[in-house]
């Protein structure tokens, strides 16, 4: 398999900026598109953002391991910022999509939207291109369906934040074909970072667990059990975890995690996945997490 | 040149997020399990804004945000620095 040059990235959200920024400063060309130019604009400044402070915090999460394993963040020699940037492309027609090896979906967890965007990289994508569907709830084998390649498309679903996270959970979807798994590799491998290859199921392993981990611990607060704080450092202190459930889903954002919940129940149709109605509410409230300044905690950055 | 001690705001901005917990100028602001690492990032936008400065790219170590006391020197260091170019100008 020939190296991976080009790499579209469909969707500029919190998953999309961080692996456009992880993508460019491991050499490739990336084309990020999204609906709106002044969606991009945001997404230029996050990741220059993300470059700014990408070696403090790969710098604290190698130290913090005791093992010696390093984030693919601390061995990179430092690069001009200006230089990495200049990789990315940004597009709201997808322009360029002509020449990806290599397309990774990123949009909301909304299958009608998902749908048509598929549709569309079908049609623009030369034939040899893989499609990865960066989701955590959506079945593969379905977003295969939707295009005539479903041979060449899998699941790659990043952790967040992208630059920083080792490891990738990879989908194999009923049709994707043992090539695709390669070459999905091969890139990952560019990026420097690992696969571990599950089969296709809702919310595949992460999300099928971590959902409900997270809805549980709303449930928690919802009913005055214990509050967030307590609850995170419950899981820090007693069970070692880097991060909490309610750190993790303020991190992922609020609106993602109900709607991977409620993708969960829709899958299954089993009431277990029942979204917390404190869940509902804060997304009804637009405390949606790190993204919005606010969820189960202040993201503020000034004296109140 | 400023010699102020910055240690009372930025102790103000840290009470949101350690509860009840009181920290003390040396204790590491990140073994405390009240914020995580990405926290740093929420602290480096705050030190900006709040004392009008910027933090270069060699300033940006865990080492000079992890307590108040070296926040506060890295405060003191870059107004001093700000201080001396404007006498010079």
């Amino acid at each position: 398999m020939s190296d991976i040059h080009t790499v579209g990235v469909v969707g500029a959200g919190v998953m999309g900026t961080g692996l456009a920024q992880a993508l460019a400063q491991t050499g490739h060309r990336v084309l990020l598109v999204d609906r709106t130019k002044e969606i991009l604009a945001a997404a230029e400044r996050t990741i220059g953002q993300g470059l700014r402070f990408g070696r403090l915090l790969g710098a604290k999460a190698s130290g913090a391991k005791a093992s010696g394993a390093k984030g693919p963040e601390a061995e990179r020699p430092k690069e001009d910022r200006a230089t990495v940037l200049g990789r990315i492309g940004y597009t709201t027609d997808y322009e360029g999509f002509d020449e990806a090896d290599f397309v990774i979906e990123n949009i909301t967890e909304d299958w009608g939207l998902k749908k048509g965007v598929y549709e569309r990289l079908d049609a623009l994508c030369p034939e040899r291109t893989v499609f990865a569907a960066n989701t955590s709830v959506i079945p593969i084998t379905r977003i295969g369906a939707a295009t005539s390649r479903p041979d060449r498309v899998l699941g790659m679903h990043f952790m967040n934040p992208v630059p920083l996270k080792p490891t990738v959970e990879m989908i194999r979807g009923h049709h994707t074909s043992a090539a695709t798994v390669d070459t999905a590799r091969t890139l990952l491998a560019q990026l420097g970072k690992e696969g571990i290859l599950v089969e296709d199921s809702p919310g595949f392993v992460t999300n099928r667990v971590l959902m409900l981990t997270v809805n549980e611990a709303v449930y928690l607060v919802h009913e005055g059990v214990a509050g967030a704080e307590d609850v995170d450092r419950i899981f820090k202190t007693c069970f070692g975890h880097t991060m909490g459930p309610l750190e993790t889903a303020d991190l992922i954002g609020l609106d993602t995690i109900l709607q991977s919940v409620e993708g969960l129940y829709a899958a299954f149709s089993d009431s277990k996945y029942r979204p917390c109605p404190l869940l509902v509410r804060m997304v009804d409230a637009g405390l949606l997490g790190r993204k919005s300044g606010q969820g189960f905690y202040s993201y503020a950055t000034t004296l109140a | 040149m400023t010699t102020a001690d910055h240690k009372p705001q930025i102790l103000a901005f840290l009470a949101q997020f350690f509860g009840e917990h009181r920290l003390t100028d040396d204790e590491d602001i990140f073994a405390t399990g009240f914020v995580n690492s990405l926290f740093i990032m929420q602290l480096v936008l705050f030190v900006e804004g709040e004392f009008d400065i910027t933090v270069d790219d060699d300033d940006l170590e865990m080492a000079n945000f992890n307590t108040v006391r070296a926040i506060d020197a890295l405060v003191t260091r870059k107004r001093g620095a700000v201080g001396a170019a404007a006498q010079r100008s």
